[in-house]
């Protein structure tokens, strides 16, 4: 049994000029103790349908239009905001892209980490302090007392992700959605962000859902991976499958452009145009105004997600067809 | 107040950058917002019956009728009478020229003052700039209301000195905000051209300066004036202001309160025009700082 | 710290030179004397006055003679009412003005935050729009409109408080709001701007994200944060509270230092004049001082600076 079953999430926001129609019927499963990868391009909707979940989405003018997410028996997307409190934090956790903001300026390290425990748990201050020193040291923040009490903007970029993730994890919650928990970090303190996760997840045994936009981070630690576009899943496969022989246009695409596929002398390969409009209708599929294989149809019906094999699942009329 | 100097993180980005089209959207997103633009309404409104207050007036505004004395509204006399007979609704007229004669005069004043010190201070930089700003953060802790009063009773009880007296104290803040405008236009290569072109630094200050700095001002002188309307009402109402037998808002509300047990209507027609006045001046001045997209300067 | 709060304290002085140099010499080039009134006043007799007084030396000699005497905390007597010093008359009748600031204050707060804050949790709804309507109308109503609309209809008509009186606690109750409604009104517009700005922030997603309680995701993590506008205002709204009770004290007759300072400003009382300004301009800028430590104490970021 999946750990958390998403199914046909759609979430739309109702601006002043339009329907932004940001995720479109997402699904996606995750196994207990696994990390699946959610990639795609920024506006692709891959950080909003994770917010979805945890009910983080601003509403207004955010609304969840449809869709489950089966988590623990528990419908997260139904069970109203009493039940989703108390998953969020303790048995679901998340972490931002952004340390630097994602922290509150306004409160030392340690009150911020220890607040889950004693929200959660309903462990005393010293209970706490002490776990929450435990977890510094976990996420390899030597001197817990010295750093409980010491304020964000004393850290650094790297130091306060690692808090995040202990703030995260303190719990022990079974699902950790950590999303492009990476990107604001200098390249060699991501390596260490990413071995630290990996690390954790072994240790704790939960699950990951990792989102990002950079294929060369999911390749690293994500067992599946989901690619999403313009708000709909394109391709799902297993990691190794997905970079051996991708199926659907886009997710060749993707790979094309990754600057350690191209050969040395030959231009960067990039994919023409840009994402579609999410506020204007689309009648087909969304990648068929820039893919090189589109044709009458692709502009005409939109495709859904189907399993090819188990285990991999296109949305393309001509993969699906057997003509790609 | 130490820390007044930090025009980088006041200071909204370049007027120069944003262009013409910067005052088109504005001017969108102004008309979708109701109340200022009820706001504007009623000012327009207001100032065309002050300028034909003359000709409308249904009496002369010293027309007194010791025999009547103080009567309620009915149809010869709109808003009442005073306890001389004379026309409430002629007096509120008269008075609303005289609030918004100072109400913006005064408030030019506090413009010129407050723009080109600020854009002085701005240019000129260095010491100069820290000596004037200085200056400027001594006046801030002189406290107001008080060095208002000592003004206008020593230096006679005359509208022209009133509104000097408000202009000379209200233009602390335009000149922080404009300052904090021209350092950080100053860093911007048009400046640096036209020095580079060879014109005179007098050219460059005010016709390219003060110019871009031209959102922030309005936003901000369109609320001066709401505020020096209530000074000059306040220090009417005190007695140190307009002198009767002349009429303001404020002298209007204060001889409106003697009486307010037995002639309620003395006290509310003049306390109706100066809330209208200064809600359509608050609600123009909040339209146009969402549509200029003036981060709002905490002065 | 310590050091930071004596440099400042130490700042002080040329600020308060300053302003006693502009208002000396603006009340003194100004036309009239202290004694213009008095009309049975022979020479002889305006001459000994002035010479009490040392009205009689030169202009510049008067000048530093104050300036040594306000250094050695003296303000001089009062010329209008010889029976105290300006000091001792402003030891008498401030209290009054801080007690009835003070008051004022807490209405303003009160008020104001609960407004503000109230309207900021759910922006654009009737929640927002009812209490910010209130605060517009709070800063378009000037107090002296108010006070009297107050005491008419709570006092003349309804009889429920006193009309004016400053001795038993129900006749503190309406000056108190009719001079905070304003400042109330200021706080509420600045309070919900701060708490939009901070509510918008990442941090709180991640608060909510750690399955807090709205109520604990407001008060723990976003209040500090949003109040911040409100903190940098009050420096000049107490100041404001503080001096500017003259209309206040003028309708509920109430008898404060600012009263006694509008009489004084008539009857060309130089010393009195003079000594409640320095004492005014002193107290904005410790007001100011405070604060910045009370913003220093809620941002740790701007702390060490």
């Amino acid at each position: 049994m999946p750990l958390l079953d998403v199914h046909e999430l759609t979430t739309h926001f109702h601006t002043r000029e339009g329907v932004v129609r940001a995720v479109n019927g997402v699904s996606f499963r995750v196994e207990p103790g696994e990390t699946i990868g959610i990639v795609g391009e920024s506006g692709s909707g891959k950080t909003v349908a994770s917010l979805s979940l945890l009910g983080l989405i601003p509403a207004p003018p955010g609304r969840i239009e449809n869709g489950t997410a089966l988590f623990d028996g528990v419908d997260l997307l139904a069970c109203g905001p009493k039940t989703l409190r108390s998953i969020r934090g303790r048995a679901i956790s998340m972490i931002f892209q952004d340390p630097m903001t994602a922290l509150n300026p306004f409160m030392r390290v340690g009150d911020q980490l220890m607040e889950p425990l004693q929200v959660h748990r309903g462990l005393s201050r010293r209970e706490a302090r002490t776990r929450a020193e435990e977890m510094l040291r976990l996420v390899g923040i030597q001197d817990g007392a010295r750093n409980l009490s010491a304020w964000p903007h004393e850290f650094s970029g790297g130091m306060r992700q690692r808090v995040m993730i202990a703030m995260a994890l303190i719990t022990r919650p079974h699902l950790l959605i950590a999303d492009e928990p990476t990107t604001a970090l200098d390249v060699t303190i991501q390596a260490q962000i990413l071995e630290l996760l990996a690390r954790l997840q072994r240790e704790l045994g939960m699950a990951v859902i990792l989102i990002t936009h950079d294929l060369g981070v999911v390749a690293r630690v994500c067992r599946r991976i989901y690619v999403m576009y313009a708000g709909q899943v394109m391709e799902s496969a297993a990691t190794e499958a997905l970079f051996a022989q991708p199926r659907h246009p886009y997710t060749e695409a993707l790979l094309q452009s990754l600057p350690s596929t191209h050969v040395k002398g030959e231009p960067l390969h990039t994919i023409p145009g840009l994402p579609p409009d999410l506020i204007a209708p689309i009648a087909g599929c969304p990648f068929a105004p820039r893919c090189a294989s589109a044709t009458d149809r692709c502009t005409r019906g939109a495709p859904t997600l189907r399993e090819l094999v188990p285990g991999r699942a296109t949305a393309c009329f001509r993969v699906q067809d057997g003509e790609l | 107040m130490s820390d007044a100097h930090r025009p980088e993180q006041d200071a909204p980005p370049a007027a120069g950058e944003r262009g013409a089209s910067l005052w088109r959207d504005a001017l969108v997103r102004l008309r979708r917002n109701h109340l200022a633009v009820a706001g504007l309404v009623v000012l327009f409104a207001l100032l065309v019956v002050s300028l034909l207050t003359p000709w409308i007036a249904p009496y002369g505004y010293e027309e007194q009728d010791l025999a009547l004395g103080a009567v309620p509204p009915d149809s010869a006399h709109w808003f009442g009478t005073d306890l001389l007979g004379r026309d409430l609704f002629t007096r509120v007229l008269y008075g609303g020229r005289i609030s918004l004669l100072v109400g913006f005069a005064a408030t030019g004043v506090s413009l010129c003052v407050g723009v080109l010190y600020g854009a002085f201070a701005g240019y000129l930089g260095g010491r100069t700039d820290a000596l004037m700003m200085r200056f400027v953060d001594i006046l801030y802790s002189l406290p107001f209301v008080i060095f208002v009063i000592i003004l206008t009773v020593y230096f006679g009880r005359n509208i022209v000195l009133l509104f000097m007296a408000i202009g000379a104290v209200e233009w602390l803040t335009m000149a922080r905000i404009v300052r904090g405008q021209v350092m950080s236009l100053r860093q911007k290569e048009f400046i640096e051209a036209t020095t580079v072109m060879g014109l005179p630094r007098r050219r460059v200050l005010l016709w390219h300066l003060i110019p871009n700095t031209l959102g922030p001002i309005i936003v901000y002188a369109t609320l001066t004036v709401p505020r020096v309307m209530l000074m000059e009402a306040f220090l009417s109402y005190l007695g140190l202001g307009v002198q009767a037998p002349m009429s303001s808002w404020g002298l209007l509300i204060n001889e409106g309160v003697q009486t307010m047990e037995n002639r309620p209507w003395m006290l509310i027609f003049p306390s109706l025009a100066l809330s209208i006045t200064l809600f359509s001046l608050n609600f123009l001045g909040d339209g146009l700082r969402d549509a200029l997209d003036v981060r709002a300067s905490k002065d | 710290m310590l050091k930071y709060i004596i440099r400042r304290l130490l700042g002080f002085v040329p600020t308060l030179f300053v302003i006693a140099t502009i208002v000396f010499f603006l009340i003194r080039l100004a036309p009239g004397g202290p004694f213009d009134a008095d009309r049975n006043v022979s020479d002889e007799v305006l001459r000994n006055l002035e010479a009490y007084y040392r009205l009689d030396a030169p202009l510049h000699e008067q000048y530093f003679r104050y300036l040594w005497d306000v250094l050695h905390g003296d303000l001089g007597p009062s010329f209008e009412k010889p029976s105290r010093t300006v000091s001792e008359w402003i030891a008498y009748r401030f209290p009054v003005s801080l007690e009835l600031g003070l008051y004022g204050l807490a209405v303003a707060l009160v008020l104001g935050l609960c407004a503000g804050i109230t309207a900021s949790l759910r922006p654009n709804t009737l929640t927002d729009h009812v209490p910010m309507t209130f605060a517009m109308a709070g800063i378009c109503i000037p107090n002296f409109v108010l006070g009297p609309l107050l005491v008419l209809a709570l006092s003349i008509h309804l009889g429920w408080l006193p009309v004016s009186g400053w001795e038993y606690p129900e006749d503190k109750i309406l000056p108190a709001i009719t001079l905070g409604v304003p400042y109330a009104a200021y706080i509420a517009r600045l309070s919900r701007g701060g708490m939009l700005e901070v509510l918008s922030q990442d941090f709180i997603r991640t608060a909510r994200a750690k399955g807090l309680s709205e109520a604990r995701v407001v008060l723990r993590h976003a209040l500090r944060g949003g109040i911040q506008p409100v903190v940098a205002f009050l420096g000049p709204a107490t100041a404001g509270l503080i001096t500017g009770s003259f209309v206040v004290e003028n309708i509920f007759q109430i008898p404060g230092l600012g009263s006694e300072f509008v009489g004084a400003a008539l009857h060309r009382d130089y010393t009195m004049i003079l000594g409640t300004v320095l004492f005014f301009a002193a107290l904005i800028l410790l007001f100011n001082l405070l604060v910045d430590l009370a913003q220093a104490w809620l941002d740790p970021r701007v702390r060490y600076e």
